[in-house]
């Protein structure tokens, strides 16, 4: 029953099960000149996909980005200053293999673990923000994400600062342990001590939001945005359906199921992120003003 | 005290006589009266709360609830609690502040139910939003688990001053059967799994996750459940008198802390 805080979405949107062997055999391209949508799995010229903010044209899902992608595509130009960039996380329950699987994706993300935090301007709002990369580990929460994201926050308590963040997550990080566990609980007293300062808190829950993160951070922003179709959810899928011995319709722990249920506030598409979240820092009277 | 390993402890939490909630709560309490309900929902079964007299004060009790047998096992999902149940918890631990007496959680679960019903109710939700109101809950919060501590779904209930284990308590990210199914893809690996987790009291102890392991009776808890509930309740007693005498303000600070510090990470610039 516990598999809920874990990489639980890899089958739903990574090459879709219900994409057979031999239609992927007919589509055999050049990966980088055409796109593929792990959801509808339409196919389009990755040049069209890539100007529309690597949302799908056609489902209008919107894909992962990295946490490079994501801050150039939010911050100003040139107004991002990272926080704690050289933090990397150690083994703290002697879990075989860690420490050479981090180098391996250190060395293919150039990240040092699966969140990126700092300071930027959006639209010519100053805000802390943290943005989750799930190229490395499937996002998941161990020390390194639980600190910086613990920092973040009383970084922006101490400056009276707003906090964006754009969370992705398959959910606590295994490999540390009970000590990734103990992350849940961190992050969100400094969320909790960020927010009894009456400073605003938004996060953006983006694909996927699953697991330890659902069930923390990424729940308690003041407002809660979420991006068109992406999958938001506590327990894996395939433990829902072992459980209830019955295929699940395919929205359930979409972005738009969670609206419905009354978990989100708003979906918005990529395209009008910034500019909501620049209204959204005027209507709260932060400092600044949209450029 | 001997150490038993993370599987032996396994064994001796699954044995069908080892005592739940329903067997120490009138053993350690006195007059306890349960509240039902989240005021939203529904009453979840897999959590009881209430109000009770611990030595000589009012203390508000909130456990996860296994069953002793099939039917009660029924009535109580196994222990493992919906968003209704959470948000219970939270409920009765506001009650709690509100009337300044101290909140004992008693933690035995294999995890937060996964569900379609859940899902829809916001799991994440309820867990999340006991972890962030624990946090600065004015009032000493004493957290033991007992038997099983099982990820986000113990969690919600161990946001606490300070975390004592059983002896052969377990407490883990994940259940070793899930890591067993996730790592090698084959859920019988359980044992493993267990070893490799550092879930034992003493594994907490030493990662500064636990601050206290409560000696069981040879053998296991159910062998004198009326000397298990002894020791739970000398500790508690203690634990409750100890806290209740620190302002609350520098209760909270201990309290932030205390999660604030846990996590190994280095930074070495390259």
């Amino acid at each position: 029953m516990l598999e809920d805080l874990f990489s639980v979405v890899k089958t739903r949107f990574n090459g879709g099960s219900d994409i057979k062997a031999d239609e992927r055999k007919k589509t055999d391209i050049p990966a980088d000149l055409l796109f593929k949508c792990p959801r509808c799995g339409s196919v389009g010229f990755m040049e069209e996909f890539e100007n529309n903010k690597k949302v799908c044209l056609v489902c209008n899902y919107h894909s992962r980005l990295t946490a490079e992608e994501r801050i150039l595509m939010t911050a100003d130009r040139n107004s991002f200053r990272e926080f704690d960039r050289d933090m990397v996380s150690k083994n703290p329950i002697d879990f075989p293999a860690y420490e050479e699987k981090q180098k391996k994706l250190r060395d293919e993300t150039g990240l040092k673990d699966a969140i990126i935090t700092g300071e930027a301007l959006i639209r010519g709002f100053k805000t802390a923000i943290a943005v989750m990369d799930s190229r490395y580990m499937m996002a998941s929460m161990g020390s390194v994400v639980g600190e910086k994201l613990t920092r973040a926050f009383e970084y922006a308590l101490k400056n009276k600062l707003p906090v964006v963040v754009f969370a992705a997550s398959g959910g606590a990080r295994m490999q540390e342990g009970i000590v990734s566990l103990m992350q849940m609980a961190k992050t969100s007293g400094a969320v909790k001590r960020h927010s009894d300062a009456g400073l605003l808190y938004i996060t953006v829950m983006t694909d996927p939001t699953t697991g330890g993160v659902t069930a923390s951070f990424a729940s308690l922003g003041d407002i809660i945005i979420a991006e068109p179709k992406v999958l938001i959810g506590f327990a894996g899928r395939r433990v829902i359906e072992g459980t209830i011995k019955q295929r699940l319709p395919d929205d359930f722990q979409s972005a738009e199921f969670m609206l419905e249920n009354g978990f989100v506030d708003m979906i918005v598409e990529r395209k009008k992120m910034r500019r909501t979240i620049s209204h959204l820092f005027k209507l709260h009277n932060i400092e600044g003003d949209i450029q | 005290m001997s150490r038993l390993t993370a599987c032996e402890c396994l064994d001796i939490i699954r044995n069908k006589n080892r005592p739940t909630v329903n067997d120490y709560i009138p053993m350690i309490f006195r007059d306890f009266h349960e509240m039902h309900g989240d005021r939203l929902f529904g009453d979840d079964r897999a959590i009881i709360g209430g109000v009770a007299g611990f030595g000589g004060i009012p203390v508000t009790v909130i456990a996860q609830v296994k069953g002793r047998d099939l039917e009660e096992n029924k009535r109580t999902n196994f222990s493992m609690p919906h968003p209704e149940g959470y948000r219970k918890a939270l409920r009765l631990a506001k009650q709690a502040e509100k009337f300044h007496r101290p909140v004992i959680c008693l933690i035995d679960t294999p995890g937060a139910f996964c569900g379609v019903e859940a899902e829809k109710r916001g799991q994440g939700e309820a867990i999340a939003k006991n972890l962030y109101e624990f946090m600065s809950l004015k009032t000493p919060v004493i957290s033991v688990v007992l038997g099983e501590g099982g990820s986000g779904g113990a969690l919600a209930l161990g946001v606490c001053d300070e975390l004592a284990m059983l002896e052969n308590a377990l407490y883990s990210v994940i259940s070793p059967r899930g890591f067993a199914s996730i790592l090698w893809k084959d859920a019988t690996k359980e044992r493993e799994a267990c070893q490799m987790l550092k879930i034992t009291a003493e594994d907490l102890v030493s990662l500064k996750v636990a601050e206290v392991i409560i000696e069981e009776p040879a053998g296991g808890a159910h062998n004198d459940p009326e000397l298990a509930a002894e020791k739970i309740s000398e500790y508690l007693f203690d634990a409750v008198k100890r806290k209740s005498q620190i302002p609350i303000d520098v209760l909270l600070e201990q309290r932030y802390t205390k999660f604030r510090k846990i996590g190994e990470f280095t930074e070495i610039p390259v």
